[in-house]
């Protein structure tokens, strides 16, 4: 399978049914995945191939997915679920925080919680309110939980494998406005990515641009402008927040003294700032310039005719990026 | 008029408070001699309460949410399940838990402020104790569904209360009871009131029992002051749902005689009168003058037994108390199957501290 480029979103599915094939564990539930392979279609195909014993539509209701899937987990299973979109999510927050989170703490490991959750997410793609929101760091400040979100088909598939292999709840978002951005070649060798490691996308030596999900598309295409104004930026693709592996982004600021991190999710507490607090508290004396973060309004995502007016865009990284390169 | 639908909600009580049975006995209890050892673990489970209470208010553990009452309830749930079903209480149902092979030691030291407490030798797979209302019912339906997608045969059983049966989880693990035909019994254990409010401020349904109905599950409401009842709407419910026909929600009527835990006084909400008739209902008195009436018990050994008892608990109550505090590294030790780097560091960080201290 896959000698084809494959985009993210069927590297997804590639993944779910590599995992599905070799772990019987491995169940797919949610709304809509069954015989209509999700609304995205990243479980096309899915139910045809392995039963409905094994992809499950399920009623239509956010909080039955959690409970069910946290239930399942605790008791041997591997449940794969997916809420439809990132703004239905709120309702599962009460078993993700209070349950899946804490089983293995609240029992000392005697029960566990090897779940994911995987949600599209974020903004762009014009849709309907609710169905846009970059929500990632209400689940960052949660112990026990790892977050995740792939930025390319490789990625993608790698970090789905880990997720779903790793002993303890995942929520995977799926940047769902680069779902089909372009292709590349996804071997389906079943190998997964690490789920601790930032990616250096980009090699530089004036600036570090760091961000992760969608967003990765427009800090690429600024660092390609700003190499153009013979800035050199290096590039990092953070894919797993919790837990972050701020090694790789330390290592980057000492070597380039100026850190933009970039993100779509409102400003105020954002994970945007969590790293700008690690930068402060570990490389302060690397710095050249303030930490600058170009990052969503303190707004809620506006409906989709004023949307891309609250995304990062490629012109504020730029901006963002020329006032960092004015202290040396 | 022409209808879509008609339903019946059976109330199922076999043995009166006056201690005579309202008719001939269930096929769940084939032989009265068999009750005497459940009546014998509601006894350890009334001692074991009022110590737990005592504990409490001597400032020896957290706060205790008693059971008072509700021990026909608990314990003929935990006597009706298999060793390899799964049972998800709220927090009160000792009785339950106890037959299942959880310690008194294990409610001391989680209400003792220590997670080693859900730690049950046995039964491994059981949830822990849940605080947030009514979300182990639909935590228990994934269960059931997990054992429906493995072609296992057993059962979960889970326990709200009267005020749980309002949360949207209860209604959702309803819902999908039905939906994908479980194993599932879900107990409504109405004692009467949610803290302060009461039963007839949490719904307008007349039976609790009848919130299956929606879901298409079949519903029963039960004395649950009466040991009998309850064996046999629990064999029903479970024979149910190991014949693959699905889940059942059961009503039990009980009463809650303490307050809702140590920490709340329903002297506040609720009238002296109300509680005094309660106490003519309980399930002790009947069950006694049943058993006694047949030659099963008598006093001498109600006295005997409750010496025991009482070794028993203050055996169990001793062992909590000698238990060592975990070593503050406990904190970070269960956080991940695999922990990461700064959560490594944050340990060492705590022991350090520690050993500063």
């Amino acid at each position: 399978m896959s000698a084809q480029p494959i985009t993210l979103i069927e590297a997804i599915t590639q993944a779910l049914a590599y995992e599905m094939k070799h772990d019987d564990a491995v169940v797919v539930l949610g709304e809509d995945v069954g015989v209509n392979g999700g609304v995205f279609r990243a479980t096309a195909g899915l139910q045809q191939q392995f039963g409905d014993q094994r992809v499950l539509d399920t009623p239509l209701d956010e909080t039955t997915i959690a409970g069910l899937t946290v239930g399942m987990a605790s008791q041997g299973m591997k449940p794969v679920a997916e809420a439809q979109f990132d703004g239905f999510m709120y309702p599962m927050v009460d078993f993700i925080v209070c349950h899946a989170a804490r089983m293995r703490y609240r029992t000392r490991g005697r029960l566990t919680c090897p779940m994911v959750l995987r949600v599209p997410w974020g903004g762009g793609i014009r849709a309907p309110e609710h169905h846009s929101e970059a929500n990632e760091s209400i689940f960052t400040n949660v112990p026990g939980l790892r977050v995740v979100m792939p930025s390319s088909p490789q990625r993608a598939y790698g970090l789905l494998l880990a997720a779903i292999r790793d002993p303890d709840p995942v929520i995977y978002m799926e940047p769902k406005r680069i779902y089909r951005q372009y292709k590349e070649l996804v071997p389906d060798d079943g190998e997964a990515l690490p789920l601790d490691v930032c990616y250096v996308l980009r090699d530089g030596s004036d600036i570090t641009l760091v961000t992760w999900g969608a967003q990765v598309k427009e800090t690429l295409e600024a660092a390609e402008k700003l190499a153009a104004d013979g800035i050199s930026a290096e590039v990092i693709d953070v894919a797993t927040l919790k837990p972050l592996d701020f090694d790789t982004i330390a290592e980057s600021v000492a070597k380039t003294g100026r850190c933009v991190i970039v993100h779509e999710a409102a400003k105020t507490a954002g994970f945007g700032a969590e790293i700008a607090a690690r930068v402060a508290e570990e490389c302060l004396f690397d710095l050249v310039a303030p930490v600058e973060r170009v990052t969503g309004y303190d707004t809620h995502i506006p409906l989709f005719r004023l949307e891309m007016k609250y995304l990062p865009s490629v012109d504020k990284i730029v901006a963002a990026s020329k006032r960092a390169m004015a202290h040396s | 008029m022409s209808v879509a639908a008609e339903f019946q909600i059976e109330y199922l009580q076999c043995l009166k408070p006056d201690g005579t049975l309202a008719g001939p006995l269930p096929p769940a209890v084939d032989d009265p001699a068999k009750l005497v050892p459940l009546f014998k673990r509601m006894l350890f489970v009334r001692t074991f309460d009022t110590k737990a209470i005592a504990l409490q208010r001597t400032g020896k553990l957290g706060t205790y949410a008693a059971c008072l009452g509700h021990e026909a309830t608990h314990v003929g749930i935990g006597a009706s399940m298999t060793p390899d079903d799964v049972f998800a209480p709220s927090y009160r149902e000792y009785g339950a838990q106890f037959m299942r092979g959880v310690k008194p030691r294990d409610v001391l030291m989680y209400w003792g402020g220590d997670e080693r407490g859900n730690d049950f030798e046995v039964p491994r797979n059981d949830y822990p104790w849940c605080v947030p209302i009514s979300t182990q019912m639909l935590m228990a339906a994934g269960a059931a569904l997990s054992f429906k997608l493995r072609g296992q045969d057993r059962v979960a059983v889970a326990c709200c209360g009267d005020g749980g049966s309002s949360k949207t989880d209860f209604y959702a693990a309803v819902n999908s009871g039905g939906a994908y035909q479980l194993p599932l019994v879900l107990c409504v254990i109405n004692n009467g009131w949610a803290i302060s409010v009461p039963r007839k401020a949490q719904t307008g349904a007349e039976t609790l029992a009848q919130k299956g109905l929606a879901g298409g599950l079949a519903c029963l409401q039960v004395d649950g002051n009466d040991l009998i009842a309850v064996l046999e709407a629990m064999r029903r419910a479970t024979e149910r749902a190991r014949k693959g026909e699905g889940g059942t929600v059961i009503e039990y009527m009980t009463y809650r005689l303490h307050d809702h835990t140590t920490a709340d006084d329903a002297r506040r909400y609720r009238g002296e009168e109300e509680v005094k008739e309660a106490w003519t209902r309980e399930p002790f008195i009947r069950l006694r003058k049943y058993l006694t009436d047949l030659k099963l018990w008598d006093e001498e050994q109600e006295k005997a037994w409750l010496e025991e008892c009482g070794k028993l608990v203050d055996a169990e109550i001793n062992a909590y108390l000698e238990t060592p505090v975990q070593p503050v590294e406990a904190m970070f030790d269960y956080l991940y199957g695999d922990m990461p780097k700064d959560v490594l560091a944050q340990r060492e960080e705590a022991i350090a501290q520690e050993k500063r201290a």
